[in-house]
């Protein structure tokens, strides 16, 4: 299979390389607490400039509608579009390998050590930021459609059905995804 | 418990998992905890909700559960099998779907796609912060840090792992 990036653009960022992409989602990875996604972002976006934010909502829209953990299907999106199967190899590598260490080396001390009450404590505060990150990073995605009412209402109904009423994830994208592109493609100019 | 009763049934459990995971590893975990725990017995309720616990506060990914559980049954070949059958399939299914993806970015069917998923994502992404606020904060301190944090993402260019770290410190000192 060839590179995604085939059809060169020019505006197409020249610093891809495998080692950034390796290294790129090992900072992504090393980052992430509680998600990476928020730092995907951070990294892809305003780090690095690999693409913009329109352009990452589109990656990460496709990545979340298709199955499968949605920053690793990132990883596989990004590092085969400028580096084909080779860069997608790359990007997971990096994305995985020092996460897989730290969690066993955490679970190991975890059975020693997990009934402190500090180490406990630490954990309620940091998923508690955490939970912050994801929020911030939806308010700054949710900012495109803030002029278009039918965004905001597809988006207020995704949020109510699988955030109030925990319809599982699965069932609310394939219920609500043909309603919403039915509604875009009739809204087309 | 021989190494290969374990790798390969969870392979395939988690190979099939990768394939319905719509919406992320998070959405799947009720299926693993089916598996590992009601199914075959190989872990007890109280060990999965502590492995669940320390993977998602663990930088990384969500799905790091999987290896944690893989490595938990089967030591590390469990953590590479798990996090290969996990990612494996669904990896090369986003690589395939984003070669036709890309290669269509001019299409008016494309346009519509991306138009009509984009404010579900948002509105998706939105839920799990919800969702993730809701599990973490047990008060008005756990929610006031929620809070404080996202305002400071939105306001400042601040390095989120200060955040974290401020956070993590509150919370030791027995404050969240």
């Amino acid at each position: 299979m060839a590179a995604i990036s085939e059809a060169a653009e020019p505006t197409e960022p020249r610093d891809v390389t495998l080692a950034a992409l390796f290294f790129g989602f090992l900072r992504i990875a090393l980052s992430g607490f509680g998600g990476v996604l928020a730092w995907a972002r951070w990294l892809i976006v305003a780090q690095r400039r690999w693409m913009s934010d329109a352009e990452f909502l589109d990656v990460l829209s496709l990545c979340q509608f298709l199955p499968g953990p949605n920053i690793v299907n990132v990883s596989f999106y990004v590092g085969g579009r400028f580096r084909g199967p080779v860069g997608a190899l790359a990007a997971f590598s990096g994305l995985m390998i020092a996460p897989t260490v730290i969690v066993i080396a955490l679970g190991m001390l975890y059975a020693r050590f997990g009934e402190l009450a500090a180490v406990r404590g630490g954990f309620l505060g940091i998923s508690a930021a955490a939970a912050g990150l994801v929020i911030a990073m939806g308010l700054k995605l949710a900012r495109p459609f803030l002029q278009r009412p039918v965004g905001i209402v597809f988006g207020l109904v995704a949020f109510g059905v699988v955030g109030l009423l925990r319809v599982p994830m699965a069932e609310a994208l394939l219920a609500l995804a043909p309603l919403s592109v039915a509604v875009a493609w009739v809204r087309r100019r | 418990m021989k190494p290969g009763d374990v790798l390969l049934p969870m392979a395939l459990q988690f190979a099939l998992l990768s394939l319905i995971a719509v919406g992320g590893a998070n959405t799947v975990v009720p299926e693993m905890h089916r598996f590992f725990v009601e199914s075959r017995g190989w872990l007890g309720d109280r060990e999965f909700a502590d492995l669940f616990a320390i993977a998602q506060a663990a930088p990384g990914p969500n799905v790091m559960i999987a290896g944690l559980l893989g490595w938990k049954v089967a030591g590390w070949p469990g953590a590479a099998v798990a996090t290969v059958a996990m990612c494996g399939p669904s990896g090369v299914l986003t690589y395939a779907v984003g070669h036709v993806w890309h290669r269509f970015r001019g299409a008016p069917w494309r346009a519509a796609v991306q138009a009509g998923l984009a404010p579900l994502t948002v509105g998706l992404i939105l839920a799990s912060g919800y969702i993730l606020a809701r599990a973490a904060d047990h008060g008005w301190a756990g929610y006031a840090v929620t809070a404080v944090t996202t305002a400071l993402v939105l306001s400042t260019k601040l390095h989120p792992l200060w955040l974290l770290g401020a956070a993590g410190v509150l919370g030791a000192l027995g404050l969240v």
